[in-house]
């Protein structure tokens, strides 16, 4: 066993400070020390996108991410995307249009979203399904997601002209 | 899925780079965005005792193009590729390519760098930095120096870098020319089956020079002058593209694995050089 090394992580806008290994994958960093378990452990193997947080404005799989490397980073996990009294737009669009099933895909789909609609606030259904083609619903239940997210976009886009 | 231990660097200048892989040797080997090394190290097929993590090594993550000649540094990422105006105008080849390279969050941490440095036969921008006839800059030691992308491959994981070595950037003439990038896989994230990168520049109605290099074909990139010869001075007709693959045929040697047996793979080669070349033709 090497070292532990002290690793500071701001997790949704509060400052962590904990001590471990640097082979540590980020995804069991959050969840075991931090429990932060929004994020997922899916397939392990950078596929299936269920661990997927944004780190320093990137959406990242954190399953192929060392402790180490994101030490000094700024992260937002599914559990700082919304709250159970106030859900973000997204999170309400995944619950009208059935966007979930089992559920478990469904804190890296979101996280992913988030990301995918600040960078293309008007996506085509094309434009969704690429942005999100990193991230796999086992439950295949692709078209409600894309319809989902769709929603959000509208959603939020109506909500900005009325600010205007 | 955890990694043997290992010593964790993040030195903020290449120098010290330098002096840890001079240090340690074989022990040690430096990571861009990891995309490659971390999964190998997870499946304990990677040892590095001595990890030299690059991301605060300044001067490595700049696109710079001045006139025709761009340099992409090493650290430059699959996303910025593709959201660089400047260089989609160019070269549009290098959006093309990264584009379909892996998903959406592997392109926010996997870099040219790495992808041209690895040397796995799966990666597709070693088969582009051939055909754009790039230059591949390392620094050592001793020096710096540049190996012609053609020149740098020698087999699977094999490079002409050194241990002590560094690839810093990578850099070409922009072609003033078609190109196209077309890759066939499986499913999103995957390797290609088969994929080829090509440019051509037309004049008179035919084609004045071209460039042809295919991907995980082989245990390294295959650029094929046979298939560039069989081009030029024609207008790409049915004949010229049934030559240029017959060409290219003759210069790859794919091995069975999951993605299908050698002869469905030579058929998917030639599939894919003949739609590559049609779109590069029809942009020249």
């Amino acid at each position: 066993m090497t070292q532990k090394m002290h690793i500071k992580l701001t997790v949704n806008g509060e400052d962590k400070e904990f001590l471990a290994e640097p082979r540590e994958l980020l995804i069991y960093a959050l969840r075991e020390n931090l429990n932060i378990t929004g994020p997922h452990v899916g397939c392990e193997t950078s596929h299936c996108g269920a661990c997927t947080v944004t780190l320093n404005g990137k959406s990242v799989k954190s399953c192929t991410m060392f402790v180490a490397q994101a030490n000094g980073a700024e992260i937002t996990t599914i559990e700082g995307i919304g709250s159970p009294d106030s859900l973000h737009v997204l999170q309400e669009a995944f619950k009208e249009h059935h966007g979930l099933q089992c559920g478990f895909c469904t804190p890296g789909m979101i996280t992913r979203a988030t990301k995918l609609l600040e960078e293309n606030p008007n996506p085509s259904e094309e434009e969704v399904r690429f942005g999100m083609a990193g991230n796999i619903c086992r439950c295949t239940g692709y078209q409600n997601i894309v319809k989902s997210i769709l929603a959000a976009a509208s959603e939020l886009n109506a909500s900005k002209e009325a600010a205007q | 899925m955890i990694p043997a231990a290992f010593e964790y660097h993040r030195p903020t200048k290449m120098d010290d780079v330098i002096a840890l892989l001079t240090e340690h040797g074989d022990d040690a080997r430096v990571m861009a965005g990891g995309h490659s090394l971390i999964p190998m190290m997870k499946l304990r097929m990677a040892d590095v005792p001595h990890l030299i993590d690059l991301q605060d090594i300044g001067g490595l993550q700049n696109i710079s193009i001045e006139g025709q000649r761009v340099t992409l540094g090493a650290m430059v990422t699959q996303h910025e590729l593709i959201n660089h105006t400047a260089l989609a105008e160019v070269a549009p080849i290098l959006r093309e390519t990264a584009l379909q390279i892996a998903d959406p969050q592997v392109r926010y941490m996997g870099t040219v760098g790495g992808n041209v440095a690895n040397g796995d036969p799966g990666n597709d921008m070693p088969g582009l930095m051939q055909c754009l006839d790039a230059q591949i800059n390392l620094t050592g030691p001793s020096g710096s120096r540049s190996v012609a992308a053609r020149d740098y491959y020698e087999a699977a994981y094999m490079t002409a870098r050194e241990d002590d070595e560094v690839l810093v950037s990578v850099s070409f003439d922009a072609p003033r020319s078609g190109y196209a990038y077309e890759k066939q896989k499986r499913k999103i994230g995957d390797y290609a089956t088969a994929a080829a990168a090509v440019t051509i520049t037309k004049d008179g109605g035919k084609v004045a020079s071209a460039s042809v290099a295919m991907t995980n074909l082989s245990d390294v990139p295959v650029w094929s002058e046979a298939a560039c010869d069989a081009l030029v001075g024609t207008d790409c007709n049915v004949d010229a593209l049934a030559a240029a693959v017959a060409a290219m045929l003759g210069d790859i040697d794919p091995t069975e694995d999951n993605r299908g047996p050698v002869a469905f793979k030579r058929h998917v080669a030639g599939v894919i050089l003949k739609r590559a070349i049609a779109r590069a033709w029809d942009r020249a």
